[in-house]
Protein backbone atom coordinates (compact mmCIF):
# COMPACT_ATOMS: atom_id res chain seq x y z
CA UNK A 1 0.00 0.00 0.00
CA UNK A 2 1.10 3.59 -1.03
CA UNK A 3 2.11 5.47 2.08
CA UNK A 4 -0.54 8.29 0.15
CA UNK A 5 -3.67 6.42 0.92
CA UNK A 6 -3.45 6.41 4.60
CA UNK A 7 -1.92 10.03 4.50
CA UNK A 8 -5.44 10.77 2.07
CA UNK A 9 -7.46 8.95 4.82
CA UNK A 10 -5.81 10.92 7.87
CA UNK A 11 -7.00 13.96 6.11
CA UNK A 12 -10.52 12.52 5.75
CA UNK A 13 -10.46 12.15 9.17
CA UNK A 14 -8.99 15.36 10.40
CA UNK A 15 -11.95 17.35 8.41
CA UNK A 16 -14.52 15.29 9.98
CA UNK A 17 -13.53 16.32 13.26
CA UNK A 18 -12.92 19.96 12.31
CA UNK A 19 -16.61 19.96 10.61
CA UNK A 20 -17.84 18.56 14.35
CA UNK A 21 -15.83 20.95 16.31
CA UNK A 22 -17.58 23.81 13.96
CA UNK A 23 -21.04 22.22 14.07
CA UNK A 24 -21.73 20.42 17.47
CA UNK A 25 -23.07 22.55 19.99
CA UNK A 26 -22.53 20.05 23.08
CA UNK A 27 -19.18 20.08 24.61
CA UNK A 28 -19.14 16.61 25.06
CA UNK A 29 -19.16 16.13 21.47
CA UNK A 30 -16.75 18.47 20.67
CA UNK A 31 -14.32 17.00 22.61
CA UNK A 32 -15.39 13.84 20.97
CA UNK A 33 -14.18 15.95 17.43
CA UNK A 34 -11.00 16.98 18.81
CA UNK A 35 -10.59 13.14 19.45
CA UNK A 36 -10.97 12.50 16.12
CA UNK A 37 -8.84 15.85 14.81
CA UNK A 38 -5.84 14.18 17.21
CA UNK A 39 -6.27 10.60 15.94
CA UNK A 40 -6.36 11.72 12.03
CA UNK A 41 -2.71 13.19 12.86
CA UNK A 42 -1.58 10.14 14.85
CA UNK A 43 -2.91 8.23 11.25
CA UNK A 44 -0.47 10.66 9.20
CA UNK A 45 2.36 10.41 11.75
CA UNK A 46 2.41 6.72 11.83
CA UNK A 47 2.54 6.39 7.99
CA UNK A 48 5.40 8.50 7.54
CA UNK A 49 7.40 6.38 10.35
CA UNK A 50 6.49 3.62 8.29
CA UNK A 51 7.59 5.32 5.04
CA UNK A 52 10.74 6.30 6.62
CA UNK A 53 11.36 3.03 8.51
CA UNK A 54 12.02 4.80 11.59
CA UNK A 55 9.99 4.59 15.06
CA UNK A 56 10.59 8.33 15.40
CA UNK A 57 7.02 9.14 14.21
CA UNK A 58 5.77 6.25 16.40
CA UNK A 59 6.97 8.03 19.72
CA UNK A 60 5.46 11.32 18.08
CA UNK A 61 2.31 9.31 17.86
CA UNK A 62 2.47 8.28 21.86
CA UNK A 63 3.30 11.85 23.10
CA UNK A 64 0.23 12.78 20.96
CA UNK A 65 -2.32 10.17 22.74
CA UNK A 66 -0.41 11.34 26.09
CA UNK A 67 -1.55 14.77 25.51
CA UNK A 68 -5.28 13.59 24.34
CA UNK A 69 -5.48 11.58 28.03
CA UNK A 70 -4.50 14.85 29.19
CA UNK A 71 -6.87 16.88 27.29
CA UNK A 72 -9.77 14.68 27.60
CA UNK A 73 -9.07 14.75 31.36
CA UNK A 74 -8.78 18.57 31.61
CA UNK A 75 -12.39 18.77 29.45
CA UNK A 76 -14.38 16.54 31.05
CA UNK A 77 -13.20 18.13 34.70
CA UNK A 78 -14.26 21.51 32.91
CA UNK A 79 -18.19 19.77 31.35
CA UNK A 80 -18.89 18.17 34.88
CA UNK A 81 -17.88 21.29 36.77
CA UNK A 82 -20.13 23.28 34.35
CA UNK A 83 -22.53 20.58 35.42
CA UNK A 84 -21.91 21.29 38.53
CA UNK A 85 -23.06 25.19 38.92
CA UNK A 86 -26.26 23.96 36.37
CA UNK A 87 -25.17 26.07 33.79
CA UNK A 88 -26.64 24.89 30.27
CA UNK A 89 -24.11 22.68 28.47
CA UNK A 90 -23.95 24.89 25.49
CA UNK A 91 -20.51 25.64 23.98
CA UNK A 92 -21.89 28.92 22.28
CA UNK A 93 -23.29 29.98 25.20
CA UNK A 94 -20.12 29.98 27.74
CA UNK A 95 -18.70 32.82 25.46
CA UNK A 96 -16.34 33.57 28.16
CA UNK A 97 -15.24 31.53 30.93
CA UNK A 98 -13.54 33.21 33.46
CA UNK A 99 -13.48 31.15 36.37
CA UNK B 1 -0.36 -7.76 -1.17
CA UNK B 2 -4.30 -7.59 -2.07
CA UNK B 3 -5.26 -9.11 1.28
CA UNK B 4 -3.69 -6.27 2.50
CA UNK B 5 -5.31 -3.54 0.50
CA UNK B 6 -8.69 -5.05 1.26
CA UNK B 7 -7.70 -5.50 4.81
CA UNK B 8 -7.14 -1.05 4.42
CA UNK B 9 -10.41 -0.37 2.70
CA UNK B 10 -12.53 -1.97 5.13
CA UNK B 11 -10.23 -0.21 7.84
CA UNK B 12 -11.03 3.07 5.88
CA UNK B 13 -14.42 2.61 5.87
CA UNK B 14 -14.76 1.84 9.25
CA UNK B 15 -12.91 4.48 10.49
CA UNK B 16 -14.91 7.03 8.29
CA UNK B 17 -18.10 5.72 8.85
CA UNK B 18 -17.54 5.94 12.79
CA UNK B 19 -16.19 9.24 12.40
CA UNK B 20 -19.18 10.70 10.93
CA UNK B 21 -21.18 9.02 13.03
CA UNK B 22 -19.42 10.85 16.11
CA UNK B 23 -20.48 14.24 14.00
CA UNK B 24 -24.13 13.16 13.09
CA UNK B 25 -25.55 11.18 15.76
CA UNK B 26 -27.36 13.73 18.37
CA UNK B 27 -27.07 11.43 21.43
CA UNK B 28 -23.59 11.80 22.77
CA UNK B 29 -24.18 8.51 24.21
CA UNK B 30 -24.23 6.91 20.75
CA UNK B 31 -21.38 9.58 19.81
CA UNK B 32 -19.03 7.79 21.89
CA UNK B 33 -19.78 4.51 21.28
CA UNK B 34 -19.34 5.59 17.56
CA UNK B 35 -15.86 7.13 18.44
CA UNK B 36 -14.87 3.22 19.87
CA UNK B 37 -15.64 1.57 16.53
CA UNK B 38 -13.37 4.50 14.66
CA UNK B 39 -10.86 3.94 17.11
CA UNK B 40 -10.70 0.35 16.96
CA UNK B 41 -10.80 0.69 13.36
CA UNK B 42 -7.80 2.87 13.39
CA UNK B 43 -5.64 0.38 15.45
CA UNK B 44 -6.22 -2.12 12.57
CA UNK B 45 -5.12 0.67 10.28
CA UNK B 46 -1.83 0.47 12.77
CA UNK B 47 -1.31 -2.87 12.63
CA UNK B 48 -1.31 -2.46 8.86
CA UNK B 49 1.50 -0.31 9.27
CA UNK B 50 3.33 -2.23 11.26
CA UNK B 51 3.11 0.18 14.89
CA UNK B 52 2.22 -2.84 16.83
CA UNK B 53 2.19 -1.43 20.15
CA UNK B 54 1.24 1.43 19.28
CA UNK B 55 -2.13 -0.79 18.42
CA UNK B 56 -2.11 -2.03 20.99
CA UNK B 57 -1.58 0.69 23.12
CA UNK B 58 -5.00 2.63 21.07
CA UNK B 59 -7.02 -0.23 22.40
CA UNK B 60 -6.34 -0.34 25.60
CA UNK B 61 -5.41 3.46 26.29
CA UNK B 62 -7.55 5.29 23.92
CA UNK B 63 -10.77 2.76 23.21
CA UNK B 64 -10.69 1.11 26.76
CA UNK B 65 -9.50 4.04 29.58
CA UNK B 66 -10.90 7.43 27.87
CA UNK B 67 -13.67 5.87 26.31
CA UNK B 68 -14.75 4.89 29.85
CA UNK B 69 -14.42 8.07 31.17
CA UNK B 70 -16.62 9.42 28.59
CA UNK B 71 -18.86 7.21 29.06
CA UNK B 72 -19.10 8.31 32.88
CA UNK B 73 -19.23 11.73 32.33
CA UNK B 74 -22.20 11.44 29.76
CA UNK B 75 -24.26 9.10 31.99
CA UNK B 76 -23.72 11.71 34.73
CA UNK B 77 -24.56 14.31 33.27
CA UNK B 78 -27.29 12.77 31.04
CA UNK B 79 -26.65 13.08 27.37
CA UNK B 80 -29.62 15.26 25.97
CA UNK B 81 -30.07 15.26 21.99
CA UNK B 82 -29.74 18.28 20.38
CA UNK B 83 -30.84 19.13 17.00
CA UNK B 84 -28.00 19.09 14.99
CA UNK B 85 -28.51 21.80 12.32
CA UNK B 86 -28.65 25.18 15.03
CA UNK B 87 -30.97 28.11 13.70
CA UNK B 88 -28.59 30.76 14.18
CA UNK B 89 -24.70 31.32 14.14
CA UNK B 90 -22.78 31.53 11.35
CA UNK B 91 -19.79 29.64 12.25
CA UNK B 92 -22.40 26.53 12.97
CA UNK B 93 -23.58 27.18 8.82
CA UNK B 94 -20.38 27.78 7.44
CA UNK B 95 -18.44 24.78 9.32
CA UNK B 96 -19.56 21.95 6.94
CA UNK B 97 -18.07 24.65 3.97
CA UNK B 98 -14.95 25.32 6.16
CA UNK B 99 -14.09 21.70 6.60
CA UNK B 100 -15.08 20.63 2.65
CA UNK B 101 -12.44 23.63 1.83
CA UNK B 102 -9.72 22.40 3.98
CA UNK B 103 -10.36 18.52 2.88
CA UNK B 104 -10.21 19.99 -0.66
CA UNK B 105 -6.84 22.06 -0.11
CA UNK B 106 -5.33 18.87 1.66
CA UNK B 107 -6.30 16.47 -1.14
CA UNK B 108 -4.61 19.23 -3.37
CA UNK B 109 -1.38 18.98 -1.44
CA UNK B 110 -1.09 15.20 -0.84
CA UNK B 111 -2.22 14.69 -4.80
CA UNK B 112 0.77 17.15 -5.61
CA UNK B 113 3.06 15.84 -3.25
CA UNK B 114 5.35 12.61 -4.67
CA UNK B 115 3.98 10.17 -1.90
CA UNK B 116 2.01 8.79 -4.83
CA UNK B 117 5.30 7.60 -6.48
CA UNK B 118 6.46 5.48 -3.40
CA UNK B 119 4.15 2.62 -4.83
CA UNK B 120 4.86 0.40 -2.04
CA UNK B 121 6.18 0.84 1.62
CA UNK B 122 9.92 0.22 1.40
CA UNK B 123 11.09 -2.78 2.46
CA UNK B 124 13.58 -0.86 4.76
CA UNK B 125 11.39 -1.85 8.30
CA UNK B 126 14.20 -3.56 10.52
CA UNK B 127 12.67 -6.74 11.90
CA UNK B 128 11.56 -5.05 15.18
CA UNK B 129 10.13 -2.10 13.83
CA UNK B 130 7.11 -0.85 16.09
CA UNK B 131 7.92 -3.75 18.62
CA UNK B 132 7.55 -2.69 22.35
CA UNK B 133 11.16 -3.04 22.76
CA UNK B 134 11.80 -0.40 19.95
CA UNK B 135 9.46 2.03 21.25
CA UNK B 136 11.29 1.88 24.87
CA UNK B 137 14.82 2.01 24.19
CA UNK B 138 13.81 5.06 21.67
CA UNK B 139 11.56 6.25 24.62
CA UNK B 140 14.24 6.15 27.03
CA UNK B 141 17.38 7.15 24.81
CA UNK B 142 16.47 9.38 22.02
CA UNK B 143 13.56 10.62 23.22
CA UNK B 144 14.18 10.63 26.98
CA UNK B 145 13.45 14.17 27.03
CA UNK B 146 9.70 14.47 25.80
CA UNK B 147 9.25 11.17 27.76
CA UNK B 148 9.44 12.60 31.10
CA UNK B 149 7.64 16.04 29.77
CA UNK B 150 4.59 13.81 28.83
CA UNK B 151 4.97 12.29 32.37
CA UNK B 152 5.11 15.48 33.98
CA UNK B 153 1.92 16.62 31.60
CA UNK B 154 0.00 13.86 32.77
CA UNK B 155 0.81 14.77 36.58
CA UNK B 156 -0.48 18.14 36.19
CA UNK B 157 -3.78 16.89 34.00
CA UNK B 158 -4.71 15.06 36.52
CA UNK B 159 -4.04 17.73 39.45
CA UNK B 160 -6.28 19.71 37.34
CA UNK B 161 -9.23 17.68 37.03
CA UNK B 162 -9.09 16.98 40.76
CA UNK B 163 -8.74 20.54 41.18
CA UNK B 164 -11.50 21.41 38.57
CA UNK B 165 -14.27 18.61 39.68
CA UNK B 166 -13.88 18.53 43.36
CA UNK B 167 -17.35 18.78 45.30
CA UNK B 168 -16.90 22.10 47.53
CA UNK B 169 -19.07 23.28 49.86
CA UNK B 170 -20.81 26.36 49.49
CA UNK B 171 -19.88 25.69 45.48
CA UNK B 172 -21.41 29.30 44.18
CA UNK B 173 -20.07 31.62 46.94
CA UNK B 174 -16.48 30.26 47.11
CA UNK B 175 -16.27 30.13 43.15
CA UNK B 176 -17.76 34.11 42.81
CA UNK B 177 -15.22 34.44 45.89
CA UNK B 178 -11.84 32.59 44.19
CA UNK B 179 -13.13 34.47 40.92
CA UNK B 180 -12.84 38.06 42.41
CA UNK B 181 -9.69 37.04 44.74
CA UNK B 182 -7.78 36.03 41.45
CA UNK B 183 -9.26 39.12 39.31
CA UNK B 184 -7.83 41.04 42.24
CA UNK B 185 -4.64 39.37 42.33
CA UNK B 186 -4.18 39.77 38.68
CA UNK B 187 -5.07 43.75 39.13
CA UNK B 188 -3.05 44.18 41.56
CA UNK B 189 0.38 42.75 41.36
CA UNK B 190 2.49 44.47 43.82
CA UNK B 191 -0.45 42.66 46.34
CA UNK B 192 2.04 40.63 48.41
CA UNK B 193 2.50 37.18 47.94
CA UNK B 194 1.28 36.05 51.72
CA UNK B 195 -2.14 37.63 50.62
CA UNK B 196 -2.58 35.39 47.96
CA UNK B 197 -1.68 32.01 49.65
CA UNK B 198 -3.92 32.81 53.00
CA UNK B 199 -6.43 33.53 50.56
CA UNK B 200 -5.76 29.89 48.59
CA UNK B 201 -5.59 28.05 51.90
CA UNK B 202 -8.22 30.01 52.77
CA UNK B 203 -10.50 28.06 49.97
Amino acid sequence: MSPVWFVALSAVIFCIGVGGVLMRRNPLVVLLCLELMLNGGNLALISFARMHGTGDGQIFALIVMVVAACEVVVGLGLIVAMYRRRLAIDVDSMSELRG
Amino acid sequence: MLFEQVLFFVAAAGAIAGALGVVMIQNPFYSVLALVGHLVALALLFLLLRAEFLAAAQLVVYAGAVMVLYVFVVAYIGGADEPLSPEGGAIARLGPLFALALLLELTIAVGGSELAALESAPGTAAPGFGSPAQIGALLLSKFLIPFEAASFLLLVAAVGAVVLARRRRGLEEAGAEGATQVAREVREPAEPATVAGASGEAR
